[in-house]
């Protein structure tokens, strides 16, 4: 086990080291100078040779990039061009956020999706099925940015049940968050959630017909002991991947979730700042959510290791 | 590949029309058909042909200008003079809503074509070439199926500016690693066929080799994953562009349309209505297409 984390951890170097070189030649493939960027339109060409200094943007390449590296070691992301804070204290008060509003629809896209996933394939080829199958087919079809309309016009401005958009405060009133949470979480489920659990039908019929699960059944046990020791169990791995893979689209989707309902979270302010040209937000935001992806799916790997000995062992011959 | 010839032993046997069928028709042509004769496919299929047709002739069938605007008549809920109402500046929302599905399609092609293009090439060089190639561009490509796609997005238009182009190329870099995983993978496995080893016996050079005779081969998957990224890219078109990256105002596109309704949902739920079922339904209309696609092309998966 020892080896095949190690070896993994080892491929997820490179991956690591690559993508934040993408990330820090961000800014050097902007058209024009940065340092005339950051000091602004207006600015005299001493300013603009001060910060070109003082930003060390005058060294070369590699030395700016290693130099780049241990200020992020150090926690140091840089000041935002625009409202000369500490970046990695404007990111720090969206994080919370935005992590709220992934984990609660992480959650809602799980019992959404495996119930009807492992329904559709108990019940293979029945009007259960055909039904689940359209309802997927459509709900993979529906944009969330306008599954996010939809909702905000039938719950917010038709039922006036639920707010329209904005956080509450977890941290006082946790059951009235409740209520703001309903729906950005679930527009940014649904998609996910159709996604998982066609895949969730395809990994559970797989492992439905082998023989264990036959000879599970040929010695008593009921349907939903052998459903849930034996066959999910084995069709775990693939579900475990999926769930991993969707971090990333967990937080694309955030993205356009927290704009349709003001949402304060990583996403309205990524935004925000692409509008305003403030890339050093921009990067920061960038290699934070590209770290978490990484470290995501490494541990997703890591723990197939702890859900199917086979695939440890494998790893381990070769 | 070996065509089926009629037999020579009992010619007399075949009836006139059967034989055909199984033999000059190539495996790609079949499964095209076998795609269309499934309901789903036959659906999918119509809903992307008429939406097409209806992005090129829009010009013809839209009752009015997309970017006149009509004093007087801002926020009109639909009616005989504008079926599906207007928007805050008074513009006929059909007409925006035909000629939007332009940018989304325009997109998505540029996109696809370009990220299937440098995808499959790389792909192939990877498969074929293996040794350095191989880790190279494996490795580069695990860097970047690590950006999801609207982070990518926002990254890539943070430094070429917003606009619909910038979204193509973004879109374009984000489908490239799939296609070159899925064309390496093919070649890995065609390879190592008879027909490469004549092909190398008579002399043929890698890319001759490559280019002629495993392509063609280890096309059929492909274009699954054609349908498939065309359905990714016209959502992450609309996404971006609902979220002001992309097509720029006053040119008429869908996640434009959607962004400007959301300031009069109260006053005017149609205007966020209507553009959004335009694209759900292109979007059915792709994704009923890719599993058809997928049940003919790929044997194993059909009882799934």
């Amino acid at each position: 086990m020892i080896g095949f984390a190690a070896r993994r951890l080892a491929q997820a170097v490179p991956v690591v080291f690559l993508a934040s070189i993408g990330v820090f030649l961000l800014l050097h493939l902007l058209p024009g100078d940065p340092a005339a960027l950051m000091a602004g339109s207006d600015a005299s060409p001493a300013s603009i040779e001060f910060i070109r200094h003082d930003m060390g943007l005058d060294q070369p390449l590699p030395v700016q990039y290693a130099v780049w590296l241990e200020h992020i070691a150090r926690g140091d992301l840089g000041k935002s061009i625009f409202s000369k804070l500490p970046v990695s204290q404007l990111i720090g008060q969206r994080v919370p956020a935005t992590l709220e509003l992934a984990i609660a629809g992480e959650l809602i896209t799980l019992v959404i999706a495996l119930p009807l996933g492992i329904i559709a394939a108990v019940k293979q080829r029945s009007p259960i099925d055909w039904a689940i199958s359209w309802v997927t087919s459509i709900g993979l079809a529906i944009p969330s940015f306008w599954l996010g309309i939809l909702l905000i016009l039938l719950f917010a401005v038709g039922l006036g049940w639920l707010p329209p958009g904005q956080r509450g405060d977890i941290t006082r009133d946790p059951l009235g968050e409740l209520k703001f949470l309903a729906l950005p979480a679930f527009t940014l489920a649904l998609p996910l959630a159709m996604n998982l659990s066609r895949l969730t039908k395809a990994s559970v019929l797989e492992v439905l017909y082998e023989d264990h699960v036959r000879t599970a059944r040929a010695k008593g046990l009921s349907d939903v002991a052998v459903l849930l020791a034996h066959v999910l169990r084995n069709a775990l791995v693939p579900i475990v991947t999926a769930v991993s893979l969707d971090i990333g689209r967990l937080l694309g989707g955030a993205l356009i979730v927290e704009t349709i309902f003001n949402w304060p979270g990583l996403g309205t302010l990524m935004l925000t700042a692409v509008g305003n040209r403030d890339y050093v937000i921009v990067q920061a935001c960038l290699l934070l959510l590209v770290g978490v992806f990484i470290l995501v799916n490494l541990v997703a790997d890591l723990s197939y290791g702890f859900l199917d000995p086979r695939i440890r062992l494998a790893g381990a011959r070769r | 590949m070996a065509t089926a010839a009629p037999s020579l032993v009992t010619p007399q046997v075949v009836r006139p029309g059967a034989w055909r069928s199984v033999s000059a028709r190539s495996p790609l042509l079949q499964a095209l058909s076998r795609t269309v004769q499934n309901p789903m496919g036959l659906v999918g299929a119509l809903i992307v042909l008429i939406l097409v047709l209806a992005a090129i002739f829009a010009p013809l069938i839209t009752p009015y200008d997309p970017i006149e605007q009509h004093p007087g008549f801002e926020l009109q809920p639909p009616s005989g003079q504008f079926w599906l109402g207007t928007d805050h500046l008074g513009r006929d929302l059909l007409s925006r809503i035909i000629f939007g599905s332009r940018s989304s399609m325009l997109v998505g092609v540029v996109a696809v074509g370009l990220g299937a293009a440098l995808g499959i090439a790389s792909g192939l060089a990877a498969g074929y070439m293996g040794g350095w190639v191989d880790a190279v561009l494996m490795r580069t490509f695990d860097a970047l199926l690590s950006f999801p796609a609207i982070l990518l997005g926002i990254g890539v238009v943070s430094v070429l500016g917003a606009g619909p182009l910038s979204v193509a190329y973004a879109l374009a870099v984000a489908t490239i690693p799939t296609f070159a995983r899925l064309m390496r993978a093919r070649v890995l496995s065609e390879r190592e066929r008879e027909y490469v080893a004549a092909a190398r016996c008579i002399g043929a050079r890698a890319g001759r080799i490559m280019w002629l005779h495993v392509l063609p081969n280890a096309i059929a998957p492909l274009l699954i994953q054609i349908s498939l990224s065309m359905g990714f890219a016209v959502l992450a078109e609309s996404a971006l562009t609902f979220l002001g990256l992309g097509t720029q105002p006053p040119i008429p596109s869908w996640g434009g349309m959607l962004n400007e309704s959301r300031a009069y949902l109260r006053t005017a739920p149609w205007f966020g209505v209507f553009p959004g079922l335009a694209l759900a339904l292109l979007l059915l209309g792709l994704n009923l297409l890719t599993d058809a696609l997928r049940d003919a092309l790929d044997p194993r998966r059909t009882n799934v």
